[in-house]
């Protein structure tokens, strides 16, 4: 409160609208008033710009809770003779506060002034008596700086305003690019001192701490049915906890999606909610495919308990992923999350940070009491191997392969590991016939099939 | 607030110099302002005193920033000169009276 906040970053890494986010929350959720000065852009741009955002900056003008006033720099049509002060600046800045009675002010981006005038002696000068002065009337203000070459700013303005100095930045790996904001400075205040990635969505900035979601959720006892009896007599007869979560290895063609699916229908049998994320294969094939082994999932998604969403990995950077996931499982509310295959978005990014993603998903997942089921596709030597990492966020993990005896081919599946059950450790041969998945019984390579 | 020198069937100079209360650097560009249309311009001219403090709101009007500030809004184009004015030569050639000199 009543101190000025520098945000500064690189060009388009979201500085103008962190700063606008600011003085629309103060007003909206504060009852605080704001001023948004823009050296550069005009009202009608701004306007324009944050409306993408579902921000009405129309409304808080006619309310007169905001004033956007655009001051209008052009670099070199000034001559300078003698000495002069920004009392100009400060006047029409006053006049702006007192319209509204504002108690939050941006300022953006103060730095084109080094661009209009010649003198910085007096410049700087003026700039150290304009925070100073802004302190004094005790609004809070954020001023925006743009990076400049080893310094935080161009024009070094972080030396005046000291207090609380927030690094934005915009860095593409993987031709994904993700938003990172950082606390550089807070006096005063114990503050987080890592990267956060964080998003410009439909809803304006969202900052996604990794650490933020302590492991504090609390386990429920309950217990549901994967929707595969004998599957779950292997989980020690009663299926998955509620809220736990359950990776699904395997290679290609096992059914991870169908046991997958399988957990969806009885879901949705028992009256609850089911989103299906998938990542390879589009809603009506996943509808068609299942249905070939006698899985309705289209009738779920008539009664509006079964919702698809499928989109490429490649689409959205990771912390996108993360954040469309969690927005729609908060819209949603359902029981039961698929996210199939995991092992996609492995493409998407880095190795470890597809696994801090997840950490933070399966954590969102379990605090809010989803019980979720991931797929991984993994080739068959070394499934227990390559899925290990992230083997160990998981409760359940189950592992389905193919195995070769007899002449043919068989499925089979194992548990691998269930945390709070006395699970089977047998290895059962099962079945994709018409009426789903069927677990039959235990895998013997010299057995004569049935 | 305004002045009128008698001259030829000239065009009349509207100048509009911009101060934030009656300190010394307003005083100065005032005075300075004064001698220099007396001295230097053979048009009639108005000068035209705004102190923003006591109308804050006249500082959108021509994007002012920096006080003492002086505008030439007659005739066109419009030039702005900011500072006390006690640089003559500049102010001269911010009114386009004298061609910038080469260095």
């Amino acid at each position: 409160m009543g101190r000025p906040t520098l945000v500064c970053g690189p060009a388009g890494c979201g500085k103008t609208l962190l700063a606008m986010e600011f003085l629309i929350r103060g007003i909206t959720e504060f009852g605080e008033p704001g001023v948004f000065v823009a050296f550069e852009e005009t009202v009608e741009e701004l306007v324009d710009n944050v409306a993408s955002l579902g921000f009405d900056l129309q409304q808080l003008q006619d309310d007169n809770l905001l004033v956007v006033d655009h001051i209008n720099i052009a670099p070199g049509d000034l001559e300078e003779t003698g000495s002069w002060d920004l009392s100009g600046l400060l006047v029409r800045l006053g006049a702006a506060i007192d319209e509204v009675g504002a108690k939050r002010v941006v300022l953006d981006t103060i730095e084109t002034l080094f661009g209009a005038f010649e003198n910085a002696a007096i410049l700087r000068a003026e700039l150290r008596r304009l925070f100073s002065w802004l302190k004094e009337r005790g609004v809070t203000a954020i001023v925006t700086g743009e990076r400049g070459d080893g310094t935080l700013t161009r024009h070094g303005i972080e030396e005046y305003v000291s207090d609380c100095v927030i690094v934005l930045d915009h860095r593409v790996s993987e031709q994904t690019s993700t938003r990172r904001l950082r606390v550089l400075k807070y006096r005063g205040s114990l503050h987080g001192t890592n990267e956060y990635p964080f998003l410009i969505g439909a809803n304006g900035v969202s900052v996604l701490p990794i650490t933020s979601i302590g492991l504090q959720h609390a386990a429920s006892m309950e217990r549901v049915s994967s929707g595969v009896e004998s599957l779950d007599e292997m989980l020690g007869g009663e299926g998955l906890y509620r809220g736990s979560s359950v990776l699904i290895s395997g290679t290609a063609g096992t059914g991870k999606s169908t046991i997958a699916a399988q957990f969806c229908v009885a879901a949705c049998e028992r009256g609850e909610r089911a989103l299906y994320f998938a990542l390879e294969e589009s809603s009506s094939q996943i509808v068609r495919n299942m249905a070939s082994v006698g899985i309705d999932l289209a009738r779920w998604v008539d009664e509006g308990l079964l919702q698809f969403r499928c989109v490429r990995p490649s689409l959205l950077g990771l912390e996108a992923h993360l954040a469309s996931m969690q927005e729609l499982v908060s819209d949603f509310a359902p029981d039961v999350v698929v996210l199939d295959p995991i092992s996609d978005l492995l493409h998407s990014g880095a190795g470890e940070e597809v696994f801090e993603m997840l950490t933070r998903q399966v954590d969102y997942l379990k605090s809010s009491g989803v019980t979720a089921v991931f797929t991984s596709l993994n080739n068959n030597k070394d499934a227990e191997n390559s899925d290990q990492q992230i083997g160990s966020l998981i409760d359940t993990w189950l592992m389905v392969k193919l195995a070769e005896g007899d002449g043919r081919r068989h499925r089979v599946l194992y548990v691998l590991k269930s945390r709070g059950m006395a699970h089977s450790h047998e290895i059962r041969d099962f079945e994709l016939g018409v009426k789903g998945l069927q677990v039959t019984g235990v895998y013997h390579p010299g057995r004569v099939s049935a | 607030m305004a002045e009128k020198a008698a001259g030829p069937e000239a065009e009349t100079w509207h100048l509009r110099l911009y101060v934030a209360g009656e300190s010394p650097k307003s005083l100065a560009a005032f005075a300075n302002l004064r001698e220099l249309c007396e001295e230097h311009l053979d048009h009639p001219y108005e000068i035209e005193i705004v102190d923003l403090v006591q109308n804050p709101k006249l500082a959108r009007g021509d994007e002012i920033l920096a006080v003492p500030t002086l505008v030439r809004r007659l005739p066109a184009p419009m030039r702005k000169i900011i500072g006390d004015l006690s640089d003559t030569d500049r102010v001269l050639v911010g009114l386009q009276l004298r061609a910038k000199q080469e260095p």
